[in-house]
């Protein structure tokens, strides 16, 4: 495959000659805004305008479009991000839910004019309860993040309701995705780590070490950021029950078990999703995502309010949750996303199953053509077959030959494919933490395959050659160091002149 | 059960996977889960059958219908959002596929277009909001606020108690109980609304050597002006607070922009700049800083910077000081935030860049406009506008009398919708509601508010 990325070399929109004529906006209050302006006390109001030039729609509507082409998304090809679950975003829910009557209601309006997003809300509600095993679930939460914070809150009030004030530690397994000790410390919990064992699940001897009185829960993914499914997650679950303790379950790796296997049977009392991930809905180059919190037993009760509710006439905004935890967010969470998700349930019914399969099916092919390569190893769960995703280390490779894995990464760059997740989880060394996801065909996986092949071979033949990549996207490899140094950090435009370019704008 | 979303769903292609795999069902390849935790059905979700994308879009509007889009004329409901005109140009943009299908920008080199949108957004609401830093969005307004204020409490360590305005909107405060509560930062209140500002004085009496930070939104809840912005952030900086301001971008073309005024921490919801209504979400949170290494530490979320190529040839962007974020440093983060709102970011820097500084304080002025009209003629309609005493700016309340709830929906029955009712968040607000107008209104939407707000009014 030959690729090349278009390279326009687009100047920052600050940096466009101003005193084009700009929207128009009309004219008809502008005058007497202006004397009302006047009448508010001088402190208040702006004095110097921002230094935002006046640009032509059109130049506008150009400048853009080339950025966009200097940009890379799962339309133009594989994205296989680990643990991100990069699949197709049907066009057709992109479409309805850009209509009116989802874009263009007011989170204020009367309930009586929104039966119909309510409803779609609700129905989601139930039919994700149905695929997590759980007892209610809310769209409350902005982004998985979100959600698990507000699941660890949860777990940490309904702890205090029970009189275990003293229950401050949440277990994480050390592969675990970064939110979740991130999000357990929000909480104000303390992590104790576990570490994984040779199979690559989490260690249960460990977990049994540390579960105690203290122990408020543990955060899981199941199946877990090595692709595996954690086998004794069913003791996993009655250790942590035994001493008091609530299981979390991180939804992020759903995918490939969606519609097979529910967290809600597997002993977990609290779940997050991501419509974004496993429910079709875009990524948007970093969000908006779609959180999900689902709740099972004594712990329905603590959820964020409001839920969306039915009273068998009509559909309403449920404030009434008795140990709420609050609300994580004004309104009632990212909606839009939530009717795109609907929309793909609504569009699968039952093939929703073969979502996980495939993707299953995907991971273990693509796994088999990459074991054999040389310099490539599985460090953890030799001879199991993988989920959502598969981590392979190029540990071997760096130590024979130099190149590293953001090496490998760079390289397939320029064979037109963006990269996966590198060095991630942490406890593999040169880690491609790779997720297929059910939307790569089969030639696509055979030419991920066929890339990683040529690239390991000229790590062998030609080593050099592979740090001069990537020359096919819109630039080369970028100067970490000097992106990060406290003397030329430049997040702004303001600060790029000031810093990096030292003073002179445009040089 | 092939379905053309999942390209390898045909029998014919996993049956080829399947022999590579030298397996003959792909059920073995989860042979390592319990095998009483299997399902042997899948749960009964959509309508028990594939639907086709026609049955989808027919079952769509079926639901759509069930929503009311006020249009003629638009809502004039206000409280955190209000209807603003989405220009064709922001959403045709943000309908580009290289935008909206990707995700980060791990991988710099392949995705310098989004990472110079993002860096893009930064800057432009860095001069919007009169700072040197923004960084790559949050959530949305409320969770911005959330977050900048566990922000101020990890800058002024040994300090909890962060002092929130009464004047800020409830949902919001609700928002930053809830994300303090876990950590034990004590939140209190200053000022009184039923002044519809506050004032310096009331700062003074609640502040302390305890307040880590201290939280005010410019137009409040209400919609007025905190005209004494400038006086409150050099109190909180005379006890050593960190002074955190939510103003609204759309605004900030004609009212100062909290930077200058000295604020440490800037928020905003970035709603008004072309994301439409969306019921509520999603949005994207605008999060800014004054260039300073101990707040720089500190700051939560995503950072586009502007570097070289390791060349030194061509200018490029990159994620930069990552190091505070959860993926390298987990539980010492600054935040547990991933996902963003990216699109909504670029989002608003299509339309900035659409405005330009010229666009930015007209629209500003034909809000302002409205808003002096709108209080006109309500006024000569014998109704209460403003019902509290201070300078309005896109919203205020106005007195309906007797049970506003019950107004606003004999008034929304006319096909006008105002609201939210205050006594939704105060209980002695009973008769009193707000009201939005925006550039989108015009002069006979706003005489039709009045003649129909006069119509239903319940008296005292």
């Amino acid at each position: 495959m030959v690729f090349r990325q278009a390279k326009w070399g687009e100047k920052i929109i600050l940096e466009y000659p101003s005193g084009k004529p700009t929207f128009v906006i009309d004219e008809e209050f502008i005058s007497m805004g202006r004397e009302y302006l006047s009448t508010l006390p001088r402190d208040t109001v702006r004095k110097e305008p921002p230094n935002i030039p006046d640009i032509s729609e059109v130049e506008v509507a150009r400048h853009f479009t080339r950025l966009s082409q200097m940009a890379y998304g799962v339309d133009t090809g594989p994205v296989p991000l680990g643990s991100c679950t990069m699949k197709y975003n049907p066009k057709v829910n992109e479409e309805v839910a850009s209509w009116e009557e989802f874009a263009t209601i007011h989170p204020y309006q009367d309930e009586e004019t929104v039966q119909g997003v309510l409803q779609i809300i609700y129905e989601l509600q139930k039919w994700l309860a149905d695929l997590t095993g759980m007892d209610v679930c809310t769209i409350h939460p902005p982004a998985g993040a979100a959600g698990e914070f507000a699941g660890a809150l949860m777990i940490k009030k309904y702890l205090i309701d029970k009189g275990f004030e003293n229950k401050d530690e949440m277990i994480v397994p050390e592969s675990a995705h970064g939110t979740n000790p991130a999000s357990a410390v929000m909480a104000g919990f303390r992590v104790v780590k576990v570490p994984a064992d040779e199979a690559g699940d989490t260690d249960l001897e460990a977990i049994k070490a540390v579960a105690g009185e203290r122990t408020a829960g543990i955060m899981l993914t199941n199946p877990s950021t090595l692709g595996l499914f954690e086998s004794r997650i069913l003791e996993i679950a009655d250790t942590i029950h035994s001493v008091n303790g609530l299981l979390y379950y991180d939804g992020a790796n759903l995918n490939g078990i969606l519609g097979i296997v529910r967290p809600g049977d597997m002993g977990f009392d609290v779940v997050h999703l991501n419509l974004h991930k496993t429910f079709s809905t875009p990524h948007g180059g970093g969000g908006p995502g779609g959180g999900v919190l689902c709740a099972k037993g004594a712990l329905k009760d603590y959820i964020p309010v409001p839920l969306v509710d039915y009273d068998g006439r009509k559909y309403y905004l449920n404030y009434d949750i008795p140990r709420t935890i609050g609300r994580i967010t004004w309104f009632y969470g990212n909606v839009i996303p939530a009717v795109k998700a609907f929309m793909y349930i609504l569009a699968l019914g039952p093939a929703i199953r073969e979502v996980a399969e495939i993707a299953v099916l995907n991971t273990n092919y693509l796994m088999k053509k990459l074991v054999g390569l040389p310099g490539v190893d599985l460090i953890y769960g030799k001879g199991r077959w993988r989920k959502h995703e598969v981590v392979i280390s190029f540990d071997r490779l760096h130590k024979e030959t130099g190149v590293s894995a953001e090496d490998v990464a760079k390289a397939l760059l320029d064979r037109g494919f963006h990269a996966p997740t590198i060095y991630f989880p942490l406890i593999v060394p040169e880690a491609h933490m790779i997720e297929l996801t059910e939307s790569e065909p089969i030639e696509m996986i055979d030419a991920i395959a066929e890339a990683y092949r040529e690239v390991v071979k000229k790590a062998y033949e030609a080593p050099e050659e592979l740090k001069k990549t990537p020359m096919n996207t819109a630039v080369g490899r970028l100067d970490l160091m000097l992106a990060n140094h406290p003397r030329t950090v430049s997040p702004t435009y303001k600060l790029m002149k000031e810093r990096l370019l030292g003073g002179e704008p445009g040089k | 059960m092939p379905h053309p979303w999942i390209p390898n769903s045909s029998p014919e292609i996993k049956k080829r996977m399947m022999e590579f795999l030298g397996i003959s069902d792909i059920m073995e390849l989860l042979s390592d889960v319990p095998s009483n935790l299997i399902l042997h059905e899948p749960p009964a979700v959509g309508r028990g059958r594939v639907l086709s994308e026609y049955e989808v879009v027919r079952e769509m509007r079926r639901l759509a219908s069930k929503n009311r889009v006020f249009k003629d004329p638009p809502p004039f409901i206000g409280g955190g959002v209000c209807y603003h005109y989405v220009p064709s140009l922001v959403k045709a943009l943000a309908s580009r596929a290289e935008f909206y299908t990707a995700y980060t920008p791990y991988q710099a080199e392949i995705a310098q277009g989004l990472l110079q949108a993002i860096f893009e957004y930064q800057s432009l609401m860095a001069e919007l909001y009169g700072v040197d830093i923004v960084n790559a969005s949050m959530y949305n307004g409320s969770t911005a606020a959330a977050e900048a204020v566990r922000m101020a409490v990890r800058v002024k360590r040994r300090r909890n108690r962060v002092l929130v305005a009464a004047t800020v909107h409830p949902e919001v405060k609700e928002v930053i109980r809830t994300w303090v509560w876990g950590i034990g930062i004590k939140i209190e209140e200053f000022g009184d609304v039923s002044k519809g500002k506050v004032s310096a004085e009331n700062l003074k009496a609640k502040i302390g050597d305890d307040v880590a930070g201290v939280y005010i939104e410019n137009p409040n809840f209400f919609g007025a002006i905190e005209d004494e912005l400038r006086a409150i952030i050099e109190v909180a900086h005379e006890k050593g607070a960190l002074a955190i301001v939510n103003a609204d971008p759309i605004l900030l073309g004609v009212l100062e922009a909290p930077g200058k005024l000295g604020a440490d921490i800037v928020v905003g919801d970035a709603q008004p700049l072309g994301l439409g209504l969306n019921y509520g979400g999603p949005s994207a949170g605008i999060f800014g800083i004054k260039y300073d290494r101990v707040l720089l530490r500190q700051l939560p979320g995503r950072l586009i910077g502007a570097t070289r190529t390791e060349d030194g040839k061509d200018l490029g962007f990159a994620m930069v000081l990552q190091t505070r974020e959860q993926h390298i440093k987990r539980e010492r983060a600054t935040s547990n935030i991933t996902t963003n709102s990216g699109l909504m970011a670029v989002m608003a820097a299509f339309y900035v860049s659409l405005l330009g500084a010229t666009g930015l304080r007209k629209i500003g002025e034909a809000i302002a406009g409205r808003t002096a009209y709108a209080l006109r003629r309500l006024k000569e309609a014998g109704i209460e506008a403003p019902a509290l005493r201070a300078h309005f700016l896109k919203q205020f309340p106005v007195r309906v009398g007797g049970d506003a709830e019950a107004v606003i929906k004999e008034a929304l029955a006319h096909g006008v919708h105002v609201g939210p009712p205050l006594s939704r968040f105060f209980r002695n607000m009973r008769g009193e509601c707000l009201v939005c107008v925006t550039e989108a209104h015009t002069r006979e939407d706003i005489e039709r508010l009045a003649e129909v707000l006069s119509q239903v009014g319940g008296g005292e």
